[in-house]
C-alpha cells in the first residue's frame, strides 16, 4: 500500500492505495466519481479520459500512485465549474449521445480540442482529435456536429 | 481486466533506479509513461513483482542542440517532442511520425525512450531512429555507453540494452540538406500500421526505415542503395522484395504487405522528385 496526495476537482485528497490500482478505478471506487467510465481497460476506447495536470490521459493507463502530487480533473469537475456547459448543451441539442457511456470521455477530449484548436480547425481536425474515443451508438456525425457547433460559437465574439 | 499485484518505487535519481534494477533483476520493470506497459499489465500479459518509475527523473528530460547533434531525453513525452521547436526545425520526420502515434491522450503520457526501448516492430519511432542514424545513450552499473540505432533493435521486443541498463536519451545527427518523408497505412487513425516507412536522404546516402514488416524495424539496404546510386524508383521497388522479410500476420499477407510497401515508397520518394 502506498500513500498519495493529489488534487481532484480542486479538492485536496490523501489516500492509501495498492500500487496496481489505476487512476480510473481510484476515482470511481475510492472517491465515488463514477462519471469516469471504464470500457476496454487497455487504452483503446477513451471512455476513461480524465485531465492530469491539464492534459487529457487514459485513466486506465495511469496508476493512481503515478498521480501523486498531481492535479486531476474529471467530468464532474468540468461540469460543476461550468467549463463545458456550452459543449454539453450542444451534445444534447445535436443528439450527440444515445446511451451516454462514451460521453464523459468525449466531452473531455472535445474540450481539449476546443482549448487548443488552431484558427483553421475544421471537421477533419475534430475527427482526428476524437479518433481515440469510441462511440458505438451515434456513428460520430452528431458528435462532430456538436463539437463544430461549439467551436463556431466560441469563435463568435 | 485488472493488473496483478506489484510493488512500486519512484527513485529520486537515475543512479538509484539502476541500483534497484540491478538488485531486483528480471522481477523488476521500468515504467515511464506506461502506455505500452499498463495495457500489458491490465491484460496480464506481464506480471512483474516491482515497477521502478523513472517517469519523473530530470536526468531523462530535455531536448537540446549542440555540435550539429540533437539530443532527446528518453523521458520526454511524445507530445513534448512533437511540439518542440528544435524537433520541428531539425527533425521534422520525428514530429510527423509522432502525429501518427496513437491519440492525444496517449501522446501526453507515452515517452520517446519508452517507445524505443519497448522495440515494438509496429511502432513508428524505431524506424525513425534507423532512418536518422540515431545513437542511443544507455546507462548501467558500469556507466554510460552509446549504441548505434542499427545495432539496437535485436529481435521482437528485444534491444541491445542489458537487463540492468536504462535508455537515457537519443542523439540525432543533424544534416542541413536532408530530404525526408514519412507514410504509413493503418486501418483506423491511431492504430498500429499494416506497414510504414520513415525515409531520410542525406548527401551520399539514403536510409529507408520500415516498421510493421517483421520482427523488428529494419533498414531496406538494397532499395536504398539503388536510390543512392541514382537508380529509378521502380528498380528500388523491385529491390524491396529482397529487403523485406516475407511476413504474414492477421493484418496483411506478405504479398499484400510488399505491395503496400511499394505504394509507400512511391509516395514518399516520388514526392522528392527527379526519379
Amino acid at each position: 500500500m502506498t500513500s498519495i496526495t493529489l488534487t481532484v476537482n480542486g479538492e485536496p485528497i490523501t489516500a492509501t492505495i495498492p500500487a496496481r490500482l489505476h487512476l480510473a478505478d481510484f476515482l470511481r471506487d475510492h472517491l465515488g466519481l463514477t462519471g469516469t467510465h471504464l470500457g476496454c481497460e487497455h487504452g483503446v476506447c477513451g471512455a476513461c479520459t480524465v485531465r492530469l495536470d491539464g492534459a487529457i490521459v487514459r485513466g486506465c493507463l495511469v496508476l493512481a500512485v503515478q498521480a501523486d502530487g498531481c492535479t486531476v480533473e474529471t467530468i464532474e469537475g468540468v461540469s460543476d465549474s461550468g467549463e463545458v456547459a456550452d459543449l454539453q448543451h450542444a451534445f444534447a441539442a445535436r443528439n450527440a449521445l444515445q446511451c451516454g457511456y462514451c460521453t464523459p470521455g468525449m466531452v473531455l477530449t472535445a474540450q481539449d480540442f476546443l482549448l487548443h484548436a488552431p484558427a483553421d480547425a475544421d471537421r477533419a481536425a475534430i475527427r482526428e482529435h476524437l479518433s481515440g474515443n469510441y462511440c458505438r451508438c451515434t456513428g460520430y456525425e452528431a458528435i462532430i456536429d456538436a463539437v463544430e457547433t461549439t467551436l463556431n460559437a466560441r469563435r463568435t465574439p | 481486466m485488472k493488473a496483478a499485484a506489484f510493488d512500486y518505487i519512484r527513485p529520486e535519481t537515475l543512479g538509484a533506479a539502476i541500483t534497484l534494477l540491478t538488485r531486483h533483476g528480471p522481477d523488476a520493470k521500468l515504467i515511464a509513461g506506461g502506455q505500452s506497459l499498463l495495457p500489458a499489465l491490465n491484460l496480464r500479459l506481464s506480471a512483474p513483482g516491482l515497477l521502478i518509475d523513472i517517469g519523473r527523473l530530470a536526468a531523462l528530460r530535455g531536448i537540446t542542440l549542440a555540435d550539429r547533434t540533437l539530443h532527446i531525453g528518453a523521458g520526454c513525452t511524445h507530445a513534448q517532442v512533437m511540439t518542440h521547436p528544435l524537433i520541428q526545425r531539425h527533425a521534422p520526420l520525428i514530429a510527423r511520425a509522432l502525429a501518427d502515434v496513437a491519440h492525444p491522450a496517449i501522446r501526453a503520457r507515452g515517452t520517446f525512450g519508452g517507445s524505443l526501448a519497448n522495440a515494438d516492430p509496429a511502432a513508428e519511432l524505431p524506424a525513425c531512429a534507423l532512418a536518422l542514424d540515431a545513437v542511443m545513450h544507455a546507462q548501467g552499473p558500469a556507466g554510460p555507453r552509446r549504441i548505434p540505432a542499427a545495432e539496437f533493435f535485436t529481435a521482437l521486443f528485444e534491444t541491445a540494452l542489458a537487463p540492468d541498463e536504462v535508455l537515457t536519451g537519443v542523439d540525432i545527427p543533424i544534416q542541413g540538406d536532408t530530404q525526408w518523408g514519412f507514410a504509413e497505412l493503418a486501418r483506423r487513425t491511431g492504430d498500429y500500421a499494416m506497414v510504414g516507412l520513415a525515409a531520410v536522404a542525406r548527401p551520399g546516402t539514403i536510409r529507408l526505415g520500415w516498421f510493421s514488416v517483421g520482427q523488428t524495424a529494419i533498414l531496406a539496404h538494397r532499395a536504398a542503395a539503388t536510390l543512392t546510386e541514382g537508380g529509378p524508383l521502380e528498380a528500388a521497388c523491385t529491390a524491396l522484395a529482397d529487403d523485406l522479410p516475407a511476413h504474414d500476420d492477421p493484418q496483411a499477407s506478405a504479398a499484400m504487405r510488399l505491395h503496400l510497401a511499394r505504394v509507400l515508397l512511391r509516395r514518399v520518394v516520388g514526392a522528392w522528385g527527379g526519379r
